[in-house]
């Protein structure tokens, strides 16, 4: 069950995206960024918390899900060490995703020549 | 000629956007990528015997790694084209706009060419990530208090 959520989570997300594509002269770019603020504007009100668990996975591929955890990360410091943790817990959770992002890219950017 | 018989011929001969298409391919194609996700995690959960909670960041460094190599390996562009926004919205396209980024401003050398311009598509991402996250999250201590 938790697979087909998944599949129609995930598509519904790439759907909007591609209408909003299509319909208007946005590009690419602002549609991810506008998927990332509408990701962390879901989380003000635990909205997206519930979306990920009946979702599972499916909700934690979009570009979505970045701007959940990342408010996620700064509430959690926030809670503990008062405003500042907004501040120092915002990439707590998103870490691994840009790091792993940068590492890949710099060592094929290293290996492999444009295409054309 | 006219303004408006001219408008006429342009859009006469504008290559035709097959809509309905594109969102059919948009659903299938992010659809799927979001069963991989979740495959990922229940796969990574059972046999390392993980939490889903850290199961969930092996399955995103994981596809994120394939999206960087099918992009360095050049066929990730060709999806692209194709799936449109089902391969953009997921986590691969942050993966590939900085791959493709990275593969194509290295011969301007590697501060000023890598260096520089590896964020170029992805930086607006984590610009207004970050600034929306601070934000709401601002809102979101004062009101609940976390």
């Amino acid at each position: 069950m938790i697979y087909l959520n998944s599949f129609l989570f995930a598509g519904a997300v790439c759907l909007l995206g591609q209408i909003i594509l299509d319909n208007t002269k946005l590009t690419a770019g602002h549609i991810t960024s506008i998927f990332v603020c509408l990701g962390a504007f879901l989380d003000i009100f635990n909205i997206y918390d519930k979306i990920v668990t009946v979702v599972g996975g499916g909700a934690m591929v979009p570009i979505t899900s970045f701007g959940h955890l990342l408010i996620h990360g700064a509430l959690a410091q926030a809670e503990q060490y008062g405003f500042i943790g907004l501040l120092t817990g915002m990439f707590n959770l998103t870490a691994s995703g840009i790091t792993a992002a940068i590492i890949f890219t710099f060592i094929f950017s290293l290996f492999f020549k444009p295409k054309d | 000629m006219r303004l408006k018989d001219y408008n006429e011929i342009v859009n006469r001969h504008k290559p035709k956007e097959h809509k309905v298409q594109n969102g059919i391919i948009a659903f299938v194609s992010g659809g799927i990528v979001g069963l991989i996700g979740q495959g990922l995690i229940d796969i990574y959960s059972y046999f390392l015997e993980i939490p889903a909670q850290e199961a969930s960041i092996f399955a995103t460094v994981t596809l994120i790694f394939f999206a960087s190599l099918f992009t360095a390996l050049g066929f990730f562009d060709k999806w692209v084209t194709i799936c449109k926004c089902g391969l953009i919205i997921p986590i691969t396209g942050f993966a590939h706009s900085m791959t493709s980024a990275g593969i194509e401003y290295k011969t301007e050398g590697p501060i000023f060419g890598l260096g520089s311009n590896i964020f170029k598509l992805a930086g607006s991402v984590i610009l207004y990530g970050v600034v929306s996250a601070w934000i709401f999250g601002m809102i979101r201590f004062m009101i609940l208090g976390g």
